[in-house]
């Protein structure tokens, strides 16, 4: 489904990706880590028109991504979050989930007022738990609730593809819990990659895990298979191979 | 329903049917004069207020709408020779340019067509290249001092520094007469209600949503399928519209225009009219545009040199204390009655 080859991206030369291949088949859930710097978030930017890559292709359904603008990617079907979240704090959060939910509208139907909830809206304001929220502004959500609007503007989008920036980065314990489940049951209809640093997170919600060190792929595999791999506990958290995975880098 | 359009109603009527009757001709013609001003305040309350568009050159939309107009107007007085002051600058031949603004349709036409196209053009080039903010403000300013220019320098087209005054009729009418003026400002004040329900209604679809999204995280829209350019570029130009139009209802309400009257200063001057009435509300912006025309005429018989000074302090005074201007004290005021009356 979302495939990179030889992609690399240099910033004042400095070499943010070099060279990474990725291939992520349709229905994973993939999760993404490495140490800071190691190029995850430029990937996100890569696949998503943010960021130009210097040299590789990035292809999405059999579709080339590169040089196509932000907003044309996101109408093939590849939605994005950012670590930091964006939600639009005067609109309510009814008023964001629809507001996601008709990007595919050209713009003078947009000119009519919206009447009731459509149902992609309502589908995602279930699966994110936001009901009670529905007509509140997203100004006086929670952080967590922030990350889960987002996640649901996503979801009323209807994407092939979620691309999620380190979404339970600064949740409280059952925040996580609660994005993890949501992040499970998402995964089911959809293709998922998630950027994530939490260890213990990982561990409890992800399946198949890709390294990224220094611009490059180090490692593919199950949690197990990579928690353990020398090369991994070496360049990502700079223990001794016995030494288990538990900590935040 | 109803309740919701109560205030509307009330302003409406007020302002086609008390207004006529109690004010005399001249202070009716004053009101016209503000209510054409209201129209452009309508358009950056739209612009800026909602799309975070800060324009600094609105007068530049206004001008071409009144150029349009005058143009019309002075070649029907002419009755097909030349208009007074290309006589005088010498001009022996009618320039190609003005041809067809004989025609009323045309020249009512592009006194919102020029507008809009010239905004579209602008917009596309800039709002692609992701220019806005203090940029965008600018480059809007920098329009409005490069219009002046070039109005002063085409004196045989335009004017020159004097513009162009001395209209006598429109569409037949006798525009010294107080019943013409009277017609001239029913139609302004509907022209402005028309045009402030429309603006409503946009506001509170679901482009209205949009457009604040854009202002609020442009660069967030972009990530859920639409394109912020356009959605600018439109708001934009549906502004430019409206301040053309209002251009092209001051002239024959006012009877001259001239670059004093289009240029930077100008075009401020209605930025901070819609800042002291409140840009995030549209009724604020409309306010702003005619308490500060008041203001500036009360202020001006008096002390003539004052109004500068107090309109510079007015605008830090409400930037300080009451960034959302007149309507948001209204809206706070409001708010706290209510909540009293619920205690």
């Amino acid at each position: 489904m979302l495939e990179l080859r030889d992609v690399q991206v240099a910033f004042d030369g400095f070499r943010a990706l070099d060279g990474v291949n990725l291939t992520v088949p349709e229905g994973e859930l993939r999760f993404l880590i490495g140490p800071n710097g190691a190029g995850k978030t430029t990937l996100i930017d890569v696949v998503t028109g943010l960021t130009r890559p210097a040299a590789g292709s990035v292809r999405f359904a059999g579709q080339d991504l590169v040089g196509r603008k932000e907003h044309q990617i996101v109408r093939l079907g590849v939605g994005r979050t950012f670590q930091t979240s964006v939600v639009f704090e005067e609109l309510t959060v009814v008023e964001n989930l629809d507001l996601a939910a008709s990007f595919r509208e050209p713009l003078w139907a947009l000119t009519r007022r919206r009447k009731g909830v459509s149902e992609a809206v309502a589908e995602s304001l279930a699966r994110t738990g936001l009901e009670a929220l529905a007509e509140r502004p997203a100004g006086v959500l929670s952080h967590g609730q922030r990350q889960w609007l987002e996640i649901g503007m996503l979801l009323a989008q209807r994407p092939r593809l979620l691309l999620l920036d380190e979404p339970v980065a600064g949740m409280s314990k059952d925040e996580r819990e609660r994005t993890g489940e949501l992040l499970t049951a998402i995964a089911a209809d959809h293709t998922v990659v998630v950027v994530e640093h939490d260890m213990d997170f990982l561990r409890r919600h992800a399946s198949t895990v890709t390294v990224l060190h220094e611009g490059r792929v180090l490692v593919e595999g199950s949690v197990d298979e990579v928690s353990v791999d020398p090369r991994v506990q070496e360049v990502y958290l700079g223990r001794r191979a016995d030494d288990t995975v538990g900590e935040r880098s | 329903m109803i309740k919701r359009h109560l205030p509307f109603a009330t302003v409406a009527v007020i302002a086609l049917v008390a207004a006529p009757l109690l004010l005399e001709p001249f202070r009716l013609g004053l009101l016209a004069k503000y209510l054409c001003y209201a129209i452009v305040a309508l358009g950056i309350g739209l612009a800026w207020g909602k799309g975070g568009m800060l324009t600094l050159g609105q007068g530049v939309f206004f001008g071409l709408g009144g150029y349009s107009m005058a143009m019309y107007l002075k070649l029907t007085e002419a009755e097909g020779g030349l208009p007074d002051f290309m006589v005088w600058s010498g001009v022996e031949e009618l320039p190609a340019l003005w041809v067809p603004f004989a025609n009323p349709v045309f020249a009512l036409s592009m006194a919102v067509l020029g507008p809009v196209v010239l905004a579209v053009v602008l917009g596309t080039l800039v709002f692609r290249q992701r220019v806005r903010g203090a940029y965008f403000a600018i480059l809007t300013q920098a329009l409005a001092a490069a219009m002046v220019i070039l109005l002063v320098g085409q004196q045989g087209l335009t004017g020159g520094t004097n513009g162009m005054t001395n209209f006598f009729e429109l569409f037949g009418q006798d525009l010294a007469e107080d019943s013409t003026q009277r017609g001239l400002y029913l139609v302004v004040a509907g022209v402005l209600g028309v045009l402030y329900l429309a603006t409503r209604q946009l506001v509170n679809s679901r482009y209205g949503r949009l457009l604040v999204a854009v202002r609020d995280g442009e660069d967030r829209v972009r990530f859920l399928g639409y394109d912020p350019a356009l959605v600018k570029t439109v708001t934009f130009a549906a502004s430019a519209g409206m301040a053309g139009l209002a251009g092209a209802l001051f002239v024959p309400v006012v009877g001259i225009i001239s670059p004093a009257l289009l240029g930077v200063v100008p075009s401020l001057e209605l930025v901070v009219a819609v800042a002291v009435g409140g840009r995030h509300v549209l009724a604020g912006a409309v306010l702003g545009a005619v308490v500060m025309g008041y203001a500036k005429t009360a202020f001006s018989e008096q002390f003539a040199d004052g109004w500068l000074y107090l309109q510079g302090a007015l605008f830090i005074v409400v930037m300080t204390l009451a960034s959302k201007g007149i309507a948001g004290v209204a809206q706070t005021v409001a708010g706290r009655l209510r909540s009293a009356r619920a205690t």
